[in-house]
């Protein structure tokens, strides 16, 4: 992917959303990208894994959707671009993320899980105020079986983001029989509780079942289709391994 | 009560306070700013309540358990209320702190003819009570009521759009309410100086030119001197003498409430609201506190025992009338909180203990407890206000920031959202003309879609088979001028005679001699009529007509923009509509006392009944369906959430609608956060942001779709579960079936 161009960047975005409490501090106006590398088994959007079945839009587009809630979001929240995977398309989610900031001085969350983190430099960086980066597994045989690609680059990109002291949430799915494995989760979190401070918080997200239908829709093989939903019991208990290590759990 | 009074006698009433102009004449404002004492800290000082509140607060559980069962627990049929009529009552007189109910025994109901003698037979009957005779023969022989009035005067136009529900929940069988008197000034001036003031201002008019205005205000002004003191004979039967200013905290609050219990003992008005007492009896409790005459424990004491009172203020209604306003609503509007127009805030610590009675004492739909919202509040409000919202559902927000600079700093909301200066202003209420179905005559031609008889004569139908965006909207902009001239007819006949057959006395003596009257329009299916003309416009809607050649149904081929998504598109049809409304109703040629025109969008929860009597619409709405409430896109059509919806509603301009703008939003704990501290932060956020886009009015109810559902089938197990609708709170149990199902159905923002 180049990191410059001579038109204006133009972005592949699956949806928005105007406001959503759980994507970051406060309310969220989100971003959607299209395009992801990743095939997580549980995926609940796999309708975004194509970039091209998003619709195309400029910077200056997809900031007139964001301008009608600035006010609110001032107040409220703020903007997170998620997917998909955004690192996919760097130049243009980069872009957006400067104008937001500019035009709108809002806080900024990028939603990724990192594996494209060398797309970005630095800078990139500076007009993200925090990243939620989603680590799907500690293991790295069984990272790749669940996702289809390897696990180092997000560590990597996690120690990166560390040096930089920029803010970060880790995000975790449960999923049982997939990745509730105690060793697996106490392997997570102690690698997490190493990253410091710069972490402000772990989120334990159980895994749901609401994106099953989509996989029908699109006509592919759903394997989760009977794996059931956590437990209560099961979402404290791994809550509780991470919150041993000293990090704040939600 | 007695020994308190006793010792209160020599003291000087007033020693302490600061002085100021309103030592010389009637100005409560000026006494809260001199006096008061702004509170920026968290809730941590609040104290629970005492075992001799919750003894008393379940006392009253059993009776209360009684009525639900039965409708209506006792009405005392035997006389017409009156401030008098009925001698003391209590629910337990040995342990009450604030004394005082509507008739002899707690949760009677009292009947009032003055408004319509139907209304209260019927409503008698429908419980299973008799009307005394004697009580019949005079109002049936000797004395004229309200609704008789009105009917000796209504034109067949205002007949026939009354009897289609073009315009409906017109106050004309029952009192108009929505008037606030400022009961404040018995507490802090005493009843002996009110009627002296009284008494001068009607000397002023002694050698001017008798005018029939003129000699309206000096009937007016004796009615209103004698009912003063018949308040304080009413006192007086609680051993209370009222005639002095209240002498510390828990005579304040005793002379407050006998005030507003006077009003409520004579007038059943749709909205019997409070006004804006808790800062103002802030500066009592403060008072006493700072003697060491008063604890904390004690202060939360006495609200509490005043909220007690104020969830039991009842009148005796008909089923329609339930049906019509959903449950058994009062509206004993409380205002809370907001900004001075010197930029200190108006909390107190009274606004909080107001608050804490909803822990104290559980939810509850009244008092309607309304916050004045303004991002500038202190930040400890801010998060104890969102944390109530959370755990009850039972604060509504107003925007005080955009109130403010019209209404200045010392209103109160009358019912849900009507602001009004206290003491200074009143507004003849209208309820309101639905939009959606004058569309539907526009199409038609007048002749109503459901009974296929002529309601608005002189029109022309629309004759093609695909409606014309352009054409529709030069039949609906003729139909709204017919709308507004026979709305404000009717409106104009109402309050002349409410004014002459059942004149709240009490109400208006505690009012400035001449005051702002508003004439309260209101507008009700903006949300369907939007997205009709926006379906029309951005859709294609073909016109299906039954054999009479009636449009009595339509089917839209392609999508079109909803209201309520964010969209201009569509959101400019409800602005144009809310301003086109207003501009047809300020250029009627008359308004009953020179009141000023102003108009609100707020259905309470009649949106059930304007839905049942409004056809199918182009919008793709099937008849009978239920509308949105108030100013809510309709159910299930904002599809991008809570902030989308909000900023569409945000758009409508408070200007066009003096009279308030009502949203209602719904969400489920975890969409506002995954913890208790973070719900907080983020609800108080998004009430800064909601304030901050210009957003009026939002009711907020915090929970899950399934507690609703299993309270529809248990509601033994949910007595006091309350949600908010449309500008005030109900008891979820109390409302029907039908209702309870509208408000399950409607949209649940499980992301916000």
């Amino acid at each position: 992917m180049s990191t410059s161009s001579p038109t204006p960047p133009i972005g592949y975005l699956h949806s928005t959303e105007s406001g959503a409490g759980v994507d970051g501090p406060g309310m969220r106006f989100v971003f959607f990208t299209s395009g992801c590398q990743f095939r997580c088994l549980y995926c609940h959007n796999p309708d975004t894994w194509k970039l091209h079945h998003g619709r195309q839009v400029t910077v200056e587009q997809a900031l007139a959707e964001v301008a009608p809630y600035a006010k609110f979001l001032k107040f409220a929240g703020g903007v997170t671009i998620s997917g998909g995977e955004p690192l996919m398309q760097a130049e243009f989610v980069g872009a957006l993320f400067s104008a937001i900031k500019q035009k709108f001085g809002l806080h900024t969350a990028l939603d990724t899980q990192g594996f494209l983190h060398e797309n970005i430099d630095d800078a990139w960086l500076d007009n993200v105020d925090l990243v939620l980066l989603d680590i799907k597994h500690s293991d790295p045989e069984r990272y790749l079986a669940l996702t289809g690609q390897p696990l180092q680059p997000t560590l990597d990109f996690a120690r990166r983001l560390q040096r930089l002291g920029k803010k970060m949430w880790i995000r975790y799915v449960l999923v049982p029989g997939l990745t509730d494995d105690d060793a697996d989760i106490e392997r997570l979190a102690d690698f997490v509780a190493d990253l410091g401070p710069t972490v402000e918080r772990v989120e334990v997200l159980p895994f749901h079942q609401l994106g099953s239908d989509k996989w029908k829709q699109l006509g592919m093989d759903y394997q989760l289709a009977d794996t059931p939903v956590p437990t209560a019991e099961q979402v404290t208990h791994a809550r509780a391994l991470f919150a041993a290590r000293g990090l704040k759990v939600t | 009560m007695e020994a308190i009074t006793r010792s209160a006698i020599d003291a000087d009433p007033w020693h302490g306070f600061a002085t100021g102009n309103w030592q010389t004449s009637v100005d409560v404002r000026n006494f809260i700013q001199l006096n008061y004492t702004p509170y920026v800290g968290n809730a941590d000082f609040l104290a629970p309540a005492t075992e001799r509140t919750k003894r008393l607060w379940d006392k009253l559980g059993e009776l209360l358990k009684e009525e639900r069962a039965r409708g209506v627990l006792d009405v005392s049929a035997d006389r017409a209320s009156s401030i008098t009529a009925h001698d003391a009552g209590y629910i337990d007189q040995q342990s009450e702190l604030i004394v005082g109910l509507q008739t002899d025994a707690p949760l009677k109901r009292a009947i009032m003819p003055n408004g319509g003698l139907r209304m209260v037979e019927n409503g008698l009957e429908a419980f299973g009570f008799k009307l005394d005779p004697v009580i019949k023969d005079i109002w049936t022989h000797y004395r004229k009521s309200h609704n008789q009035g009105v009917f000796d005067v209504y034109s067949p136009d205002i007949l026939a759009a009354r009897k289609s529900g073009v315009i409906t929940g017109l106050p004309d069988a029952y009192g108009r309410g929505r008037i606030i008197g400022d009961y404040r000034r018995v507490a802090l001036y005493g009843i002996d100086f009110l009627r002296s003031d009284r008494l001068r201002q009607y000397k002023e008019l002694n050698d001017v030119t008798f005018t029939d205005d003129v000699m309206r205000q000096r009937e007016e002004l004796s009615e209103q001197f004698r009912a003063l003191e018949e308040l304080k004979e009413m006192a007086a039967k609680y051993g209370c003498d009222i005639a002095r200013p209240a002498a510390n905290a828990r005579e304040a609050i005793q002379w407050v409430y006998f005030a507003y219990l006077a009003a409520v003992k004579e007038q059943n008005g749709a909205a019997m609201s409070f006004g804006r007492v808790s800062t103002f009896l802030d500066v009592y409790i403060q008072r006493d506190i700072a003697a060491g005459q008063l604890t904390e424990v004690e202060a939360q004491e006495m609200i509490d025992d005043l909220v007690i009172k104020l969830r039991i203020v009842r009148f005796l209604r008909t089923p329609e009338y339930d049906q019509l306003f959903s449950g058994d609503p009062t509206w004993v509007t409380e205002s809370i909180g907001g900004i001075g127009e010197d930029g200190r805030p108006l909390v107190s610590k009274s606004s909080f203990r107001f608050l804490n009675t909803l822990y104290n004492l559980g939810p509850a739909p009244e008092p309607n407890l309304t916050v004045l919202w303004s991002t500038e509040l202190p930040q400890g409000f801010k998060d104890f206000c969102a944390k109530v919202s959370i755990d009850t559902s039972s604060i509504q927000y107003e925007n005080d920031d955009l109130m403010r600079p019209h209404w200045g700093d010392d209103y109160g909301i009358a019912c849900c959202v009507s602001a009004m200066r206290i003491g200074k202003q009143m507004q003849f209420f209208g309820a309101r003309a639905n939009l959606a179905k004058a569309m539907l005559y526009a199409i038609n031609g007048g002749v109503d879609e459901k009974s296929g008889a002529v309601v608005a004569r002189g029109f022309e139908p629309i004759k093609g088979d695909v409606l014309n965006y352009d054409e529709v909207m030069a039949h609906f902009d003729k139909m709204m001028d017919w709308l507004a001239a026979t709305y404000v007819k009717a409106l104009n006949c109402i309050h002349y005679m409410h004014d002459k057959y059942a004149y709240e006395r009490i109400e208006m003596a505690l009012h400035d001699r001449d005051i702002l009257r508003t004439m309260a329009c209101g507008i009700a299916g903006l949300s369907v009529a939007a997205d009709s003309l926006s379906a029309i416009k951005y859709a294609k809607v073909h016109v299906i007509r039954n054999e009479e050649g009636l449009a009595v149904d339509y089917k839209i081929e392609g999508e079109y923009p909803a209201y309520g998504n964010n969209d201009d598109r569509a959101d400019s049809i409800a602005v144009w509509l809310t301003e086109t409304f207003m501009n047809k109703i300020k250029a009627q040629p008359y308004f009953y006392r020179n009141a000023m025109p102003t108009q609100s969008v707020l259905t309470i929860t009649s949106n059930v009944v304007y839905g049942k009597k409004t056809g199918n619409t182009p919008c793709g709405r099937r008849a009978g369906e239920p509308f949105a409430p108030g100013a809510n896109p309709m159910n299930g059509r904002d599809v991008k959430g809570f902030v989308a919806a909000g900023a569409s509603v945000a758009k409508l301009p408070y200007e066009a609608a003096l009279d308030g703008i009502s949203w209602t939003a719904s969400a489920t704990p975890d969409a506002l956060g995954h913890t208790a501290d973070e719900r907080i932060a983020n609800m108080a956020n998004c009430l800064d942001g909601f304030a901050a886009a210009g957003g009026f009015h939002v009711n907020v109810n915090v929970f899950k779709r399934e507690t609703l559902i299993d309270a529809m089938e248990h509601p033994e197990l949910y007595p006091q579960l309350t949600i908010r609708v449309s500008g005030y709170a109900v008891n979820f149990v109390k409302l029907t079936r039908e209702q309870q199902l509208d408000v399950i159905n409607r949209t649940f923002h499980a992301k916000m």
